[in-house]
């Protein structure tokens, strides 16, 4: 609790996984390139932990998306705890049924005999010139998919605090690291941060920006350079999209009677869509001005530079945003 | 084959009092989805039952099977609770899933039946999963994993054959192969002759036998058990059989090739186990028709019960969704 040092999120998730494999030991990790073998996988997220906790717990798998939650879902039902690596986003796409059509309805369809508490951990984030097929944000699909809870931290910290209650959640959770977040330092107190509650970032009165991943750090920069034009905006990191915490957002806009919504996913059919829509049922009368969203275009990540930056929002579009809305 | 060990008189019989459950709940099933008392999709398995009979009399409650949506044989074979079964299939609060599963997905996990799936395919890797958990338990417990040809060519059949492999687990990969998947018949769908060859490529044993052949279908299934208990790895069996209902209860079957069809009803495995039984002097008629009077009368005390049971509260929509319930 008090130990506060300042770490990456790669770190402050090693450090996650550590720690609860210490105190649980039916914890496990698997993954393409999760063992110390292979290094702990690219990016040396789960370095360490195999050499510490044994090859039994630790496994490395073939490329087998589809046996990789195959066998976190069996592991997880026969009373473990696993935590399943996807390497990048994008590749959830190969075991989309075992995700959709059993790791989220077997409590439901069972009548609540067996669950299935396990963590995807996946990773992804456009700015790398990666192209299509490796930087989407793809949390809407699963925030639509009742029985699966998704979970985006934005700093360290968070990282840290909400990977231990995803992996001692009863249930599916997924949770999305956000690469270019990866490698910035910051504190970390070890903190448990609960599933399903959101953190007003920074506080303001004019306009709440409802944001999460990558997209709180610049709505904190955006706020910071509207401040010294006299705006002031309060910053909700949602932290946890799926079920996302209403009391806090709605808290905020009952207050600044504004909002915008961020997300670097596409804006179409994006999780904006449901916030906005809510919003709008319960603060109708309060609202200032229509709620604003902001996503990426609606096309595939680009790769050439000046297209890809202008696909995702950039703290520049954000601000455009938030001055709309106050207009 | 001959090299296999052979069921004794007394499994023997074990084997047809569970076949014989099987058979007789499938045609009170049938009857009654006739009548129209009940309302729901049937994978009818007539004529596959000697293949989960005779392999779950070398299982206990403690081993592990997954199934698919013809899969009431597998289940019945390993106990499923007869009460709780007809509740489920009329879809009451008494069923093992209050009503929540239906006949695609029945589960009963004191009994060691956790999963039964709707999407082909998706048993094996589940199954693998189950079978790293038991293997972590250290318990000798077995994972089954049962399918049909279909899904043979479904990619998770690949990835989870070649893990359970390369992982040495204790899980077993039934094919039940009844020649066709849905209208499909298998020469349309494989160029190897033997499904079973296709476990040389992930270096386990792969056996074709005669599913509708107890003895067969006892000895495969003893030596894949033992393997697996004795820490040696998977087995893949194929075991040949034939659906006599066809795909979906109520479709004709026209797909089917009419010698082939007339030429399966003369081996039609119930019957010649029945007389076998009797040759052997294993039992007489008069101990055989005991049986099957007794099997009746457990089917209509669970049938009524199911009928007079209520259908759950519409609360239950809300519940096992997550482990806790949602607002
Ligand atoms: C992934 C998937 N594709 C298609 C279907 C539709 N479908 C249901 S059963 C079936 C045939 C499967 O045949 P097989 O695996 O041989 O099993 P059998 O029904 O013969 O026991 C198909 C194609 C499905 N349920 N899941």
């Amino acid at each position: 609790m008090t130990e506060i040092k300042k770490m990456t999120i790669v770190e402050a998730i090693n450090l996650a996984l550590h720690d609860a494999m210490a105190a649980d030991p039916t914890v496990l990790v698997l993954g393409e390139e999760v063992g110390d073998v292979q290094e702990g996988g690219v990016m040396g997220v789960t370095k360490g932990l195999s050499t510490k906790f044994g090859e039994d717990r630790v496994k490395s798998t073939p490329i087998s998306e589809q046996a990789i939650i195959g066998a976190a879902i069996g592991a997880a039902v026969g009373g473990y705890k696993p935590v399943a690596e996807i390497m990048l986003m994008n590749f959830i796409t190969v075991p989309m049924d075992m995700i959709v059509n059993h790791a989220a309805k077997l409590r439901f369809m069972s009548g609540g005999q067996t669950g299935v508490p396990m963590v995807i951990r996946t990773m992804t984030g456009s700015g790398f010139s990666t192209g299509g097929q490796h930087s989407d944000y793809l949390e809407a699909w699963f925030a639509h998919t009742a029985g699966i809870k998704v979970v985006a931290p934005s700093t360290p910290d968070d990282a840290y605090g909400l990977m231990r209650s995803a992996i001692d959640d009863p249930d599916p959770v997924l949770f999305i690291e956000n690469l270019p977040s990866y490698w910035t330092p910051a504190p970390v107190t070890k903190q448990i941060i609960p599933i399903g509650k959101a953190k007003v970032a920074r506080e303001g009165s004019d306009i709440s920006i409802i944001a999460h991943s990558l997209m709180v750090t610049h709505s904190l920069a955006v706020a910071e350079k509207l401040a010294a034009d006299g705006i002031s905006v309060e910053v909700v990191d949602l932290r946890t999209i799926a079920p996302w915490d209403r009391e806090t957002v709605l808290a905020s806009v009952r207050k600044t009677g504004r909002a915008v919504i961020v997300h670097e996913a596409v804006k179409q059919f994006g999780i904006g869509a449901e916030i906005a829509s809510v919003i709008t049922e319960e603060l109708w009368g309060t609202l200032k001005r229509p709620v604003q969203r902001v996503g990426a275009a609606y096309s595939a990540v680009p790769f050439s530079k000046p297209l890809e930056q202008a696909h995702a929002p950039t703290p520049d579009s954000i601000a455009d945003a938030v001055k709309a809305a106050l207009a | 084959m001959s090299n296999y060990p052979k069921p004794d008189a007394a499994t023997l019989l074990e084997i047809y009092r569970k076949a014989a459950l099987i058979k007789q709940n499938d045609e009170r099933v049938i009857k009654q989805m006739m009548a129209g008392k009940l309302v729901m999709p049937y994978y009818s398995p007539r004529g596959q039952e000697i293949i989960p009979s005779a392999l779950s009399v070398s299982l206990t409650d403690d081993d592990y099977i997954c199934t698919i949506y013809r899969g009431i044989h597998d289940m019945l074979a390993k106990g499923f609770p007869l009460d709780a079964l007809w509740a489920e299939l009329a879809g009451r609060v008494t069923g093992t899933c209050k009503g929540k599963g239906g006949p695609m997905h029945l589960t009963c996990p004191e009994k060691g039946m956790m999963v039964t799936t709707g999407i082909v395919g998706s048993s094996m890797p589940i199954a693998t999963g189950l079978a790293w958990a038991a293997k972590l338990d250290g318990k000798n417990r077995v994972s089954v994993a049962n399918f049909g040809d279909g899904a043979a060519n479904i990619g998770a059949f690949h990835e989870s054959m070649n893990m359970a492999a390369v992982w040495k687990l204790p899980v077993i990969f039934l094919c039940q192969n009844n020649l066709y998947a849905e209208h499909t018949s298998i020469a349309y769908s494989r160029v190897v002759e033997k499904i079973s060859e296709r476990a040389a490529g992930y270096g386990m044993p792969g056996v074709t036998v005669n599913g509708n052949d107890p003895d067969e279908m006892y000895g495969a299934a003893k030596v894949a058990i033992d393997r697996a208990r004795a820490g040696e790895g998977p087995t893949l069996i194929e075991a040949m059989t034939f659906r006599f209902n066809g795909h979906l209860l109520g479709e004709s079957g026209g797909y089917m090739d009419k010698d082939l069809y007339a030429d399966a009803q003369t081996k039609d495995p119930m019957p010649i186990l029945r007389a076998r039984l009797i040759a052997e002097g294993i039992a007489s008629e008069d101990e055989l028709k005991a049986i099957e009077t007794d099997i009746d009368a457990r089917i209509d005390a669970a049938l009524a019960a199911a009928m007079d049971a209520p259908f759950p509260d519409l609360a239950e929509l809300k519940r096992d969704v997550f482990a806790e319930e949602i607002a």
